[in-house]
C-alpha cells in the first residue's frame, strides 16, 4: 500500500523539508529539554549550573554543547550548589541559569526563599522539571506550590516550541521585574520530540556587580522591606500578564469554557479541538481580570490541569464557580485517556466503545540491576549477613526487591547515613545496620551525615558504592569521576582521605567483584563499634564505558538447579527446560554476560565457567 | 487472512491502506514502538520521525528516559499528520505497534486500534529474571506463554518474524532493527526511496549495504507472510501446563551433633525458612517455604544436613 499515487499521505518530494545543518533559523527536531537548553542559551545566558536528576538531566547535557566561550556550564555537587553558582553569575551581573528535576528544587529552596527576596541583577532562571506518574522519581510534587511560596514567576510552556520562547522570554521577565522565574517543565515535555523554530544568540553585555547592600544582603532590616518589594512585584507582574501572550484566548462556543496549560492543554485540545478555552502560559501568578472575564463569557468552566488543584483554587478564592478535581484525577499522569474519562463524567462527550479485551497475559518485567552490576555483590552480602539495610537514590534502589531485596528504607539524596544513625542511636536494633549510598549522592549530601555520624558515636557501617559516576541519570560527571561537564580533566575527590579527615577510624576498598572479600569485609565492618567506611570499588559497566568481557558459560551438565546464581538477579542468567530434581537448570546469555565472574563464584557445584579459557598472565 | 500490503497489486488497498489514507488528513497516524531497555527502540522511533518531518508532517515523538537502560520495559509514541497535539497515543488508537520483543508486543497489544491495527512483531524473547523466579518443583517460566499462532487468531494484522535470526542469516544480527522496520514501511504510505534514504543517513556508512538488504528483506517477508508458518517463539513451558514433577526427596534433615552453628545455611536459604535456635543449632523452621533445592545440603561445611530420597 506504500506507492498509491492518490494516497493523501504523500506530499510533493519539493515540500520536503530541507536538514537543519547550521542555518539558525531553520525548523529542528527538538526535545523539549533541548529547547529549554536552546533558549536559555539564545538568551544570552553566560553562566549555567545543575545536578543531574531524571526528567531534566539532558538540559545541562544540551547547553554544554554550545561553546565554552559562550557560557560556563557545569555539574555542580548538587542542586543548592548549582542554583547559588547561578546566583553568583546573577550577582556578577550576566544571564544565569540553572536547571533540575522537582525534588532537587526541594534542596535548592533555601536559597531560592532567599533570592526571591533579592530579585536579580543579570537574569536567573530555574528549568524545573516534575515527574507526573512518578517515571523515575520518589514522590510526585507539584512545583507550582513553590511559586506561590517563593513568589516566583512559574512559566507553564506546552511543547518544545513554548519551551524554548518561554525560556527565552524567562530571562527578559526576570530582568524586568527583578526576579527569579521558574520554567516548568514535567516528564512528557520534557522527553518529547517535535519540531523547533530556533532563533540566534543574543549577546548581553555585562551589567558588573551592583553594590547594593540594602537589596543584597539579607539581614532581618533589610528583608522586611524586600518582602514589601515583593507583594508589589506579584501585583506588577499581574498587570503584565493581564495582556501578555502568555495567556491565550482560543475562542469557540459560550456554554462551555476551559482553563488548562501545559501538556493537559495537548490532551483538551485532541478531545475539543473546538472549546472555549484559555491557555495559560503561567501558573503563577494569575491576571485576575482576564480570568474573570473568561469564566463570565461562558456558561460553565472546567479547569483541567495535572496534579494539585492550583488554578482551580485560585480560581475559587476569586469567587469564580469552577469544576477541576471533581472530574480528574490529583494523582498521577494525565493523558488524553484520563482528560477524556473526566470530560465524559462531565457529560460533555460520549462515553467511548468499550474496547474488547484480548486473551493475552502481560508479564511483569521491572528495571533490573544491568548484568554484572558491581553493586550486585554488596547487597547479596547485605542480605546474607540479615543487616538492617537503609538505601539512597541511585540504581542501587533496585535492590529492594527480589532476589535481592536487601534495603529497609529509601527516602531522599544523602539520607541513608543519618537514617542509619538514628536507627542506630535508638538503640533497639538488634541486627547490624548498614547505610548504602553511591558515589555521586555521597558528594551530593552524605558529607554532613557522615560527620554527624561521627561527632556523634553511631554504630553504623556506610557502604560507599562507587562506580566512578552518576549512573541512574544516564552516566553523568561529578567530582569523584576526575572530569566535569564538559568532559575535562578535574580534580578528583580522593574518598579516603575524605573520610579519614571527618573522624572515620575504620576504613577499607575492596573490590566489589570478589565476593568472598565482600562478605568477609562486610562481616569485620559490622563488628567494628563506631562508623566504619566500606568504599566498594568498580565501575559501572554502562558509563563512561560499556564494559564487556570474556562472557560465562554453564556446564549444563553439572548444573544441579540451585538457582544460587539467579539469586544475583542477573538479567544475563535465565532458566532452560531441562530440568534436574524439578529445578530448572540455567543458561547464560553470551552477548549479555560481561563475565564479572559473580555467578560462577557462588555458584554451589562450580558448574560456571569462562567461554575461553583465562590468559595467565 | 489477507496480506496488508503488497505494493502495486490490489492488495495495496486492503484495510490498513484505506484506513491510514482517509484518516491522516485529520487525525495523527499513530505508531507505537516498544521493546526492552537496550534493543534500540529510540532508534527505530527517531528513523520514522524523521521519516516524517521530512515529508513535511508535524511530527510528536514521546519517550520515558530513566529505566531505559536497564532493562525494563521502553515505549516511544510516534504521532505524526498535519496537527498534533497530544504527544501520546491513547489506548485503542495505535495504527501501528511495533514490537522489538515478543512479550512486550503482547503487553501493548491493547493499545492497537480494534480490527486494522497492524501488529508488527520480532518474535525475539527477552527472558527476565523475574520470569525465572517459581522455586516449586516442576514449575513453569513466567514468560508469556502466547504463540504467533495464537495473537494472529486475534488481530487480524499481524506480521511477525524472527528478526534477529533473519538479520544474522544477511551477515549481521544487528540489522535486526532495519529489517523490522522493512516491514512497518509496508503499512505506512511512504515512497520505498524515501525509507532508504532515511535509513542509510541514519546508520554507520559500512553497514548501509547490509542494512538495505535487511530493509528488503522485512518488506518480502510481509509480502509472503504465512501466520502457520513463523519460526515463532521458541517453545516455553506454559505456566500452569508443567508436567507436574514427581518429588522424590524428604525435607532437610539436620544432623545436631554436627552442626557447629556457622549459619552458612541460614544466611544462604533462598526461602529463609531455617534459623539458628537457642542451642545456636540450625533448624527448619518453617518448612512449608522449603522448595527442596538442596543448597542448604551443598553448602553446609560439616556435612550436616541431608536431602533424603523417600523410600
Amino acid at each position: 500500500m506504500t506507492q498509491s499515487s492518490e494516497s493523501k499521505l504523500q506530499l510533493d518530494p519539493e515540500e520536503v523539508t530541507p536538514s537543519p545543518g547550521n542555518n539558525p533559523l531553520a525548523m529542528r527536531p527538538m526535545m523539549g529539554n533541548e529547547a529549554i537548553a536552546r533558549g536559555a542559551w539564545e538568551a544570552g545566558c553566560k553562566v549555567a549550573a545543575a545536578y543531574p536528576g531524571t526528567p531534566s538531566t539532558e538540559i545541562m547535557e544540551n547547553l554544554a554543547k554550545y561553546p565554552a566561550q559562550d557560557l560556563h556550564a557545569e555539574w555542580s555537587t548538587n542542586e543548592k550548589v548549582a542554583l547559588d553558582v547561578a546566583i553568583g553569575g546573577s550577582f556578577a551581573g550576566v544571564r544565569s541559569f540553572t536547571s533540575m528535576k522537582h525534588v532537587g528544587l526541594n534542596v535548592a529552596s533555601d536559597a531560592l526563599m532567599s533570592q526571591t527576596y533579592i530579585g536579580v541583577n543579570g537574569a536567573l532562571v530555574l528549568a524545573v522539571c516534575d515527574d507526573p506518574g512518578i517515571h523515575s522519581s520518589q514522590n510526585e510534587q507539584d512545583t507550582r506550590i513553590y511559586g506561590h511560596l517563593a513568589m516566583t514567576p512559574v512559566l507553564e510552556p506546552t511543547d518544545a516550541q513554548e519551551a524554548l520562547e518561554f525560556t527565552r522570554l524567562a530571562f527578559d521577565l526576570s530582568e524586568q521585574f527583578d526576579t527569579p522565574v521558574i520554567v516548568r517543565s514535567t516528564t512528557r515535555l520534557s522527553h518529547t520530540r517535535s519540531l523547533v523554530q530556533t532563533g540566534e544568540r543574543l549577546e548581553v553585555p555585562c551589567k558588573g556587580f551592583r553594590e547594593e547592600p540594602k537589596k543584597n544582603v539579607m539581614i532581618p532590616g533589610h528583608a522586611r522591606l524586600r518582602h514589601g518589594a515583593l507583594i508589589e512585584r506579584e501585583r506588577a507582574l499581574k498587570e503584565y500578564l493581564e495582556s501578555s501572550d502568555l495567556i491565550r484566548w482560543e475562542r469557540g462556543g459560550d456554554e462551555l469554557g476551559i482553563i488548562t496549560l501545559s501538556t493537559a492543554y495537548t490532551y483538551v485540545k485532541e478531545l475539543m479541538p473546538d472549546a472555549s478555552i484559555l491557555k495559560l502560559g503561567v501558573s503563577y501568578p494569575l491576571p485576575d481580570a482576564k480570568l474573570r472575564e473568561f469564566c463570565a463569557s461562558v456558561k460553565r468552566v472546567i479547569v483541567v490541569e495535572e496534579l494539585e488543584p492550583i488554578i482551580e483554587n485560585e480560581l475559587k478564592i476569586l469567587g469564580l464557580k469552577v469544576e477541576g478535581k471533581s472530574l480528574f484525577p490529583r494523582e498521577g499522569e494525565f493523558s488524553t485517556d484520563v482528560v477524556r474519562e473526566g470530560l465524559v463524567q462531565a457529560q460533555l462527550l460520549p462515553p467511548r466503545a468499550k474496547i474488547e479485551a484480548l486473551e493475552v497475559q502481560p508479564m511483569a518485567r521491572p528495571p533490573l540491576l544491568c548484568a554484572g552490576c558491581p553493586h550486585t555483590s554488596s547487597y547479596m552480602a547485605l542480605r546474607a549477613l540479615n543487616s538492617r539495610v537503609s538505601g539512597d537514590i541511585g540504581c542501587y534502589t533496585l535492590a529492594a526487591v527480589e532476589p535481592l531485596k536487601a534495603i529497609d528504607t529509601t527516602v531522599s539524596m544523602g539520607s541513608s547515613i543519618a537514617n542509619a544513625s538514628g536507627m542506630a542511636l535508638a538503640g533497639t536494633e538488634s541486627r547490624p545496620i548498614v547505610a548504602t549510598i553511591g558515589d555521586s549522592t555521597f558528594l551530593h549530601a552524605g558529607l554532613p551525615p557522615l560527620i554527624n555520624a561521627v561527632y556523634n558515636n553511631a554504630n553504623i557501617t556506610v557502604l560507599l558504592l562507587d562506580n566512578h559516576i552518576t549512573a541512574m541519570t544516564g552516566g553523568q560527571h561529578h567530582p569523584g569521576t576526575g572530569r566535569n561537564l564538559r568532559g575535562e580533566e578535574a580534580h578528583q575527590v580522593d574518598y579516603e582521605a575524605l573520610i579519614k579527615s571527618v573522624g572515620v577510624k575504620w576504613i577499607k576498598t575492596i573490590d566489589s567483584y570478589n565476593m568472598g572479600t565482600v562478605f568477609q569485609t562486610l562481616r569485620e565492618a559490622t563488628e567494628y563499634k563506631g562508623v566504619s567506611v566500606v568504599i566498594v570499588d568498580r565501575p559501572c559497566v554502562l558509563d563512561p564505558v560499556k564494559l564487556k568481557g570474556p562472557a560465562f558459560q554453564v556446564n549444563a551438565e553439572a548444573c544441579t538447579g540451585c538457582q544460587t546464581c539467579m539469586n544475583l538477579g542477573c538479567p544475563a542468567i535465565s532458566w532452560t527446560d531441562e530440568l534436574y530434581e524439578g529445578h530448572h537448570k540455567v543458561t547464560i546469555d553470551e552477548a549479555a554476560c560481561i563475565g564479572c565472574s559473580l555467578c560462577a563464584q557462588v555458584s554451589s557445584t562450580n558448574c560456571i565457567e569462562p567461554i575461553e579459557a583465562p590468559q595467565s598472565l | 487472512m489477507s496480506n496488508v500490503n503488497q505494493p502495486g497489486s490490489d492488495a495495496a488497498q486492503s484495510s490498513a491502506a484505506e484506513h491510514t489514507d482517509t484518516q491522516a488528513s485529520k487525525t495523527p497516524v499513530n505508531v507505537l514502538i516498544v521493546g526492552v531497555g537496550g534493543q534500540g527502540v529510540i532508534m527505530v522511533s527517531k528513523v520514522l520521525a524523521t521519516l516524517c518531518q521530512q515529508q513535511g508532517y508535524q511530527v510528536k515523538q514521546s519517550e520515558v528516559h530513566g529505566m531505559a537502560k536497564r532493562g525494563g520495559s521502553v515505549f516511544s509514541h510516534v504521532r505524526f499528520g498535519e496537527h498534533v497535539y497530544s504527544p501520546t497515543i491513547p489506548a485503542g488508537e495505535a495504527d501501528v505497534l511495533v514490537a522489538l520483543e515478543w512479550a512486550e508486543g503482547l503487553r501493548w497489544l491493547s493499545y492497537l486500534k480494534p480490527d486494522t491495527g497492524i501488529l508488527i512483531a520480532d518474535t525475539q524473547q527477552i527472558v527476565p529474571p523475574f520470569a525465572c523466579r517459581d522455586r516449586k518443583h516442576g514449575a513453569a517460566m513466567g514468560y508469556a506463554r502466547e504463540t504467533v499462532a495464537d495473537i494472529a487468531g486475534q488481530v487480524t494484522n499481524c506480521f511477525a518474524a524472527n528478526a534477529g535470526q533473519l538479520a544474522d542469516g544477511l551477515g549481521n544480527a544487528k540489522a535486526a532493527n532495519t529489517l523490522l522496520l522493512g516491514m512497518l514501511s509496508t503499512a505506512l504510505d511512504f515512497q520505498e526511496d524515501t525509507w532508504r534514504k532515511v535509513i542509510s543517513q541514519m546508520v554507520p556508512p559500512k553497514t548501509v549495504d547490509i542494512n538495505m538488504e535487511a530493509f528488503s528483506q522485512g518488506r518480502d517477508w510481509v509480502e509472503r507472510f504465512d501466520p502457520a508458518n513463523v519460526p515463532h517463539t521458541e517453545e516455553r513451558p506454559r505456566p500452569g501446563q508443567a508436567t507436574p514433577h514427581e518429588v522424590h526427596l524428604e525435607l532437610p534433615e539436620i544432623n545436631r551433633a554436627w552442626c557447629k552453628s556457622c549459619d552458612i545455611c541460614v544466611k544462604f536459604c533462598p526461602e529463609r525458612c531455617l534459623i539458628l535456635d537457642q542451642d545456636q543449632k540450625a533448624v527448619l523452621s518453617r518448612p512449608e517455604l522449603c522448595t527442596l533445592c538442596r543448597l542448604c545440603e551443598r553448602l553446609c561445611p560439616d556435612f550436616a544436613i541431608a536431602l533424603n530420597y523417600k523410600e
